[in-house]
């Protein structure tokens, strides 16, 4: 689409008597700029409601804590206390002095490792729980009591385990997130549609077959649902893990801010982990909504 | 001599103490080539003894035998279209049906071969335009169309049809019956279809092998239909041996084993 006026247009508008030039150039702009504009607006009606909000809740904050004697600091007192962390993620100036950017990257990494593992081991086990009655049997109540312990009660298990604080907190990621992707997966698999298993019957799909080419097409999108909900998991558990084991990742940095009482640093990492945790649970998500598409029955 | 046969199916299902004995002695004998349609009043058992052929349902007692070898677990041989198509959403049309190629025969046929073949059989029911859609993007008389070309891609000994137009719309449902004999007559395939629509049956079959309501159904009676081939629909709307065929299924299905609603 051009915005241009062509010379049909022009002969058009000579022909037509009542019609003048501007007239046809702006019925030929008009559907471009209501496009355009649905756009905007849609922009505009996802961006600027929590941008409000979050510009009132600023504000109270502000006004509660204004007084220098408050026990927490204001928004405007960590803007200057600690805007170095805000807007230089990425410096580093000494072994233990470098930047969130960094210390969000080492947690996730740790994060990436215990979460993968547990992705894995997830779902087989899922997929074991759910095609077996006799395993479905003998572990589910195992899994429904053990997931329901809460990823710090591991760590001194893991700690006594693994003798070291990296691998120890790797564990308790891989613990921690892996019952919500076994208890999913095995739902999606008790699932699968006995048509389709008829049409593996039919087809004598070997059991490597019916894995690759029925099953986890067919149980995607309870497989993602529960990877989406231990990506989640995993990253809550990594900061309270990384309280506890130091290091150098994003919860041991809120641990020694505490220690040195640089309240500011806190509120600036947090909004660190709750963004990062954030974008974890979209990239899951966006992964999930582009492997399962057309997985859904019609 | 028979190609397919049913002998003397039982099937009980049990569940916790209680029996119920849903199909009892049933005898079967159908040649090659044949087109044979079981029709019945829902609930009759009619689905399970199809299901007992295609091998997906083990019979309680008795067996079934094609060409000479008793069939016990499904297989390709005795290939299915399901009443609800039963495609894979995740996979192309063309997908759906080159698993079912690539299966039957990695071992017989070269790669190219298998997706001539794949193509092949997209053409036999006219779907080669829409090959590279999903099923959630056609309708529902292409899906099974598609699930037909699938079951024939198998060069299935015999083609196993369970009510396959049931979710169909009258008009779609007609076109579909015109397809499925036009295959019959280049193919030749042993088919065997379930079917409640007795206008269906008495137009594609060579025979309707009526059953009576369950528990315990059976073989009531079955009608040979002495119609010449090929069938047109409006011609034998008028034809009396077609009218009597009619008459007969109805006369046994409505008068002698009408459908009682279960308590």
């Amino acid at each position: 689409m051009t915005m241009q006026i062509t010379k049909d247009d022009l002969v058009d508008a000579t022909q037509a008597d009542d019609r003048s030039i501007d007239e046809l150039y702006a019925r030929r702009r008009a559907p471009l700029i209501e496009r355009h504009g649905a756009r905007i607006r849609a922009f505009f009606a996802a961006v600027l409601p929590p941008m409000i909000v979050l510009t009132i809740l600023l504000g109270i904050w502000q006004l509660l804590c204004i007084k220098p004697t408050s026990a927490l600091p204001s928004p405007s007192r960590i803007w200057s206390e600690a805007n170095d962390l805000i807007l230089h993620p990425f410096f580093i100036a000494g072994p233990q002095d470098i930047g969130l950017g960094w210390r969000v990257l080492t947690s996730l990494q740790r994060v990436a490792i215990g979460f993968g593992l547990a992705s894995g081991a997830g779902v087989l086990l899922g997929v074991i729980v759910g095609q077996s009655r006799w395993a479905m049997r003998g572990l589910d109540p195992l899994f429904q009591v053990l997931r329901t312990v809460p990823p710090l009660a591991w760590l001194p298990i893991s700690l006594a385990a693994f003798r070291d604080s990296h691998p120890s907190a790797i564990f308790v990621i891989f613990i921690t997130s892996i019952w919500p992707i076994i208890i999913n997966t095995a739902v999606g698999v008790r699932n699968i549609p006995q048509d389709y298993r008829n049409v593996a019957a039919v087809l004598r799909l070997n059991h490597l077959e019916f894995f690759w080419k029925i099953m986890i097409p067919s149980a995607a999108p309870y497989i993602f649902t529960g990877l989406r909900i231990g990506v989640g998991l995993s990253w809550l558990a990594i900061v309270a893990a990384e309280m506890l084991t130091g290091g150098v990742g994003i919860g041991f940095f809120i641990w020694d801010a505490w220690n040195s009482s640089r309240l500011s640093d806190i509120f600036v990492a947090l909004a660190y982990i709750g963004v990062t945790g954030f974008v974890l649970d979209r990239i899951v998500a966006a992964i999930g909504a582009f492997a399962t598409r057309g997985a859904q029955a019609s | 001599m028979s190609y397919l046969r049913i002998d003397h199916v039982d099937k009980v299902f049990t569940s916790g103490a209680r029996a119920t004995r849903v199909l009892e002695a049933v005898d079967l004998s159908v040649e090659k080539g044949r087109f044979v349609t079981i029709i019945g009043h829902s609930g009759c058992g009619k689905s399970t003894l199809l299901n007992i052929v295609a091998g997906l349902v083990s019979a309680s007692a008795g067996g079934v035998v094609l060409e000479n070898r008793q069939v016990d677990t499904p297989g390709p041989d005795r290939a299915v279209v399901f009443q609800n198509h039963s495609l894979l959403p995740w996979l192309t049309v063309y997908d759906n049906v080159r698993l079912a190629v690539d299966k039957v025969f990695s071992r017989k046929k070269s790669r190219a071969e298998r997706h001539d073949w794949t193509m092949r059989n997209l053409e036999l029911v006219q779907m080669t335009h829409a090959k590279d859609k999903r099923p959630s993007e056609i309708s529902g008389g292409m899906k099974q169309r598609v699930g037909i070309a699938r079951a024939l891609a198998m060069e299935p000994k015999v083609l196993l049809l369970d009510e396959p137009f049931g979710a169909l719309d009258a008009l779609t449902r007609a076109h579909l019956q015109d397809q499925v004999m036009a295959l019959h007559r280049t193919l030749g395939n042993t088919v065997m279809m379930i079917t409640h629509d007795v206008d269906e049956a008495v137009l594609l079959s060579d025979r309707i092998v009526m059953m009576t309501n369950g528990p315990c159904a059976t073989i009531g009676e079955t009608l040979d239909v002495a119609l010449p081939r090929p069938r047109d629909r409006v011609t034998l709307s008028t034809d009396p041996h077609y009218l009597e065929c009619r008459r007969r299924v109805l006369q046994f299905l409505y008068e002698r084993h009408h459908y009682v609603e279960a308590a």
